[in-house]
This record gives C-alpha cells, structure tokens and sequence, in this order.
C-alpha cells in the first residue's frame, strides 16, 4: 500500500527508513494471511490434544449442549482401566498382526512393481492408473466388494472350492485381522508404487553401471544399488504403516463387522469409538488415545532411526 | 535387510565410453516384467470390474458366472436410491467437499503464500507446527474433536460441524508453499515497488503461476472429504444430512434387506461413490502422480 519512490538520489536515512516500514508492513501482512490457518491448526489440534488429556484424567459423562455435570479429578485410574482390559491387548496386537503383514508386503510388491513400471515399457500411464485406482477410492465402496467377493458364498471362496476356508475369510478369527492387512495393503499399494517410483528416479544410474561393470548382475543390483537407493522412502512407508495401523476404523467396523469375530479384528481406534460414544465411557476412550498417540509417537521414532541407520 | 552399500568407486573412464550399449535388452527379463504389472493390474481392477459388473445383473450372486455381464439391468440403482437416497447423500458428499476446498484454497493459499514470500515473526514456529499437524493422525483426535463440536458446539447433524476438522488441508498449504517457494523473488519485489499489495500479488502474480499446484491441491484434497468415513458418521444421526459414504455403510450394515437384491443394490451404491473420485483420477491423472510424491519423498 505504501508508495515507495526510487528517487535516484534521495536521502540514504529516509530510504532505509521506508524500507523498514515495508518491512513492518509485510510482517504484519503474514502474520495476518497465516491466522486463519493458525487458527484452525489451535481449534482443531492443540485444543482437542490437550482437551483429551484433561478428559482421560478426570471421571467424565456426556451431556447434552448447555448442562453442565461435575468431571471429577481421578487421577490414572482411567489409564488402569485401559492397561487392565484386555481387549485393549487384543487391538495392540492386532496393530502388530497389521504391521507384520502390511509392512513387508507394501514394501516388497510396491518396490517390485516400480522397478518393473520405471523400465522401457508401453502402457506405462496405463498401469500406473489401475495401481493407483484403489488409492483414492473410498474405502467404504472397497470394503462392500471385499465382503462380497470374500464373503462364505462369495467369488473366492466359489473359486477356491474344497480349498476354501471354513469359517470363511471375514468371519474366521485367524483371517480376519490378516485380510485387513491384506486389504489396506492393496487399497495403498498404488501410493507407495508411485512413491518408489519417485524415489527410483534419484538413485544414480552410474551406481548401476559401475556395478554391472564390477559382474553384478540384474538381482544383485536390484539388492545392492536400488534397495539401498530408495532407503527414504522405505523410511516413509515403515512409518506410514505405523501410523495407518494405529488409525484403523472403517475397515474393521465394515469389512469384519465391529472388529469381529470376537475381537480377533478390533482396532484401537474402534476401541475407542465402542467405548467411548456407544458405551458412554470417554474417559476411558481419551485415555486409550493418549496411550495411542504416545505409541505412535514412540514407534515412529525408533522405526525411522532403524531404517535411517546406514545412511 | 538389504546387503551392504555397493563401493562404485570406479574411475571416471568406466562409464564415459559411448552410449549405454552395455545392458542389452533380455527378451525374458521384458517378459517378466509385463507378466509382473499385468499381474498387478489384474489384481487391482478385477474388484472394480467386479463392482461394475454385480451392479448391473437382475441376481447377483458369488459363483463364478458372476462376473460374467449378462441380463444387464439398472433396477439396483433404483433400489439404493429408494433406500438411502443417492442424490441427497451425493448433495451432502458435494456441499461437505466444497466446503473443504474453497476453506483449502481461500486459507491455504494465503498461509502457503505468507510462509514462502513474507517474513514474519513466528514464521519459522507455524512451519514446525505445519509439518508436526501432518504427522498427528487425525482419527486420535476423534474423541476430544467429537465432545467439542457434537456436546459443546452443538454443530451435530450440520455441513459446519462436518467440515471443521478438515477445513485446511495441512498438505495443501505444504504443497503451496514449496510452489511459491521456488518463485523468483525478483518478481514479487518488482510488484512491491510498484506498490501492489501483498493481497494483490498473490491474486496476480502468484496465483496464475501456481495453477498446478492449486489444481493438485484440489484433487488431493477432494479425495479426503469425499471419501472420509469415521467423521461424518459420528457427526450425522440424521439421515438426511449424511454424506454418501455414511448412508452407504448404513446400508451395508443394517438395510440391505429392505431390496429384492441387496448386493446389487450395494455394488450400485459403490460404483456411484467410487465414480466421482475415479473420473476426476482419469482426467487430471497427470497431476496426481507428479508434484505431491516428488514433495513427500523430497521434502
């Protein structure tokens, strides 16, 4: 807004001085254009993290708008309560059920088929369109698919014949966490394929020649030059799991029907839903998720020290 | 896991000799490469055929002829729409994403702008914040965020209430800013001292540079509202306020047995959601698969 004149030679002092009050000018401006997202980043995270906090320390009760009900202090005993149920322990294994499978599996196929799509090929857009299909499909339409297609009298199982599992997929207690691995793992598998992709694009091609030249050949340098060439988004995948494995909700309400059979499929996440708005015990569900939040916390950490170690 | 970081250690002369001529193409090794991704895409659109194909048959079952079209009919589409009302959930879908858009890119043009181009104090502390938000998972917060605006604000059963948590897209603001980023600066002080204000520089000379940008971060942050399930469930009771991917799980749990064929009608539903998502995928598929993996590997 201010006008600035670039008089050839006005005086040093006032210039500086203009310049400064730009300078003022502009500070303001920016912290004026980020408010909103200041704003909302306090209204939608710092307040509902320190909120949950408060709530999972305290004896709390949903009310109706404008009622107010005594919270009293309680201390840990919202944290006994979650560290002493044992469906708890069930959801924490089933995350590590998820990582074991997911992990692997997202790294191997994705790794696999981005080197296969970053060679000469034809068709290339095609198959990097039908990978990266599922990924921003809903996951609710998926799941309706999955059920049908898994389903006791479903597709697979018609094509499996005699083979076929019984309890079927979706409802037999040892199946029912893998196939959510299973079908997280193909729902993402386009993102992180895309996202090898990328990565395969900085890993120096004289890296490659310099060890066929040394007699290493396709396998040995796909283990020698690419695997350790796209460590960082490997990093990114390990932690990504992480943190999609502590945030599984629809596909264990849908896919399993409410994290059955029996809990063999329940999720933290629809742990703290159950609990929490269904049951009526937020305080319990808000210390759950303190306990979750920590735990990803702590997992992300130590997985990206391990993956980044060697770099 | 991986074995040990190769020693190229070569000496420049290695590889300098003419073109590449060294690795000749294997005829096998390209066999099994297209053998490997036509695999893959097999694996990755059957379900989708599958989906298409069951939402189209008079009786859809599960055994093999299944996924053959045959007696093609649109009565599925009509039973979901009698049953959940497509075209009112598609409105909620619809009203709920554009809400999430124009507050992206209206707010998160301005803070993407501001963190690239203006220095401020803070500046450095609302970036450490910007990447830490990207890192909390959002469905943590569900339970707090829920109390709040369901209890407190009264904000349930209303397109407000559901478009709140998502109304600025941490990624799109990432995303703005790295593409504002690279800018030359020269460009932005000429306009200053030709006395634009920083609101106008950004509406004409930034804004018509960052066209990509902006158009990627429309699609990503499309997919998110469109597509999210947990949220708009706990928020709407109401089933006429429900977005289409809730009424379309309420009818997989509990009112498929009011249709003759309730999995038609359930694929019917799905295709119909998947749709939007998919088409906008195919026609701008460029710009999905560029500029936002570059930043998250990059970055």
């Amino acid at each position: 807004m201010t006008h600035l004149t670039p008089t050839a030679d006005g005086g040093r002092t006032s210039r500086k001085g203009a310049a400064a009050r730009l300078g003022r000018i502009r500070s303001l401006t920016g912290m004026l254009f980020v408010s909103p997202y200041v704003l909302f980043v306090f209204a939608v995270f710092a307040v509902p993290l320190v909120y949950t906090v408060w709530i999972s320390v305290h004896r709390f009760y949903f009310t109706a708008p404008g009622t107010h009900v005594d919270a009293p202090w309680v201390g840990l005993a919202n944290y006994r309560d979650v560290f002493t149920d044992p469906v708890v322990g069930r959801a924490f294994v089933n995350i590590a059920v998820f990582l074991v499978i997911n992990v692997p599996l997202t790294v191997i196929l994705s790794l696999v088929l981005a080197s296969a799509l970053n060679a000469k090929i034809r068709f290339r857009s095609f198959f990097r369109a039908a990978y990266y299909l599922p990924y921003i499909t809903a996951s609710v339409a998926l799941v309706a698919v999955w059920q049908f297609l898994f389903g006791t009298d479903g597709f697979v199982n018609h094509a499996l014949g005699s083979l076929a599992p019984d309890p079927s997929w979706l409802v037999n207690s040892h199946l029912a966490m893998p196939m959510i691995a299973f079908f997280v793992t193909w729902k993402q598998l386009g993102f992180f394929v895309m996202l090898y992709l990328a990565a395969l694009q900085n890993v120096s091609k004289e890296l490659y020649e310099a060890a066929a030249v040394d007699g290493a050949g396709r396998i040995r340098q796909f283990f020698s030059v690419t695997v350790p060439g796209v460590r960082p988004a490997t990093t990114l995948v390990v932690i990504y799991a992480i943190i999609t494995g502590a945030n599984l909700f629809s596909e264990p309400y849908l896919l399993t029907g409410g994290g059955g059979p029996d809990h063999a499929s329940v999720s933290p996440v629809l742990l703290m839903y159950q609990k929490g708005i269904e049951q009526g015990h937020p305080d319990f569900a808000a210390a759950l998720g303190v306990v979750l939040v920590c735990f990803v916390l702590v997992i992300s950490l130590a997985a990206r020290k391990l993956t980044e170690r060697g770099n | 896991m991986s074995v040990s970081t190769p020693a190229p250690s070569g000496t420049p002369g290695h590889t300098a000799d003419g073109p590449r001529t060294a690795r000749r193409r294997n005829p096998w090794a390209t066999a099994v490469t297209y053998l490997l991704l036509a695999l893959g895409a097999v694996a990755f659109l059957f379900p989708f055929f599958y989906m298409l194909v069951g939402s189209l048959r008079k009786t859809t079952t599960g055994d093999l002829s299944s996924a053959v079209p045959r007696g093609i009919t649109g009565s599925n589409y009509t039973a979901v729409n009698g049953a959940i009302s497509l075209g009112r959930s598609l409105l909620n879908s619809g009203i709920v994403t554009i809400g999430v858009l124009l507050c992206t890119l209206v707010f998160g043009l301005l803070a993407g702008y501001a963190l690239a181009q203006l220095h401020f104090r803070g500046r450095g502390t609302v970036f450490a914040t910007l990447l830490l938000v990207q890192t909390v998972p959002f469905q943590l917060l569900t339970l707090p965020l829920y109390v709040l605006v369901v209890r407190d604000y009264g904000l349930g059963d209303s397109y407000l209430g559901m478009i709140l948590p998502f109304a600025v897209n941490s990624t799109a603001v990432f995303l703005f800013r790295q593409f504002f980023l690279q800018m030359p600066r020269s460009l932005f002080e000429a306009a200053r001292l030709d006395g634009a204000s920083e609101l106008r520089i950004l509406w004409q000379v930034a804004l018509p540079m960052a066209r990509p940008a902006v158009l990627t971060a429309m699609l990503l942050t499309f997919i998110g509202p469109w597509n999210e399930f947990l949220w708009p469930f706990l928020v709407t009771k109401d089933a006429g306020m429900q977005p289409l991917a809730v009424s379309l799980a309420s009818f997989l749990s509990n009112l498929q047995g009011t249709v003759p064929n309730p999995t038609g009608a359930l694929l019917a539903g799905a295709c119909v959601l998947a749709a939007p998502a998919v088409a906008l995928f195919l026609l701008f598929q460029r710009h999905f698969t560029s500029t936002d993996i570059d930043s998250g590997v990059k970055g």
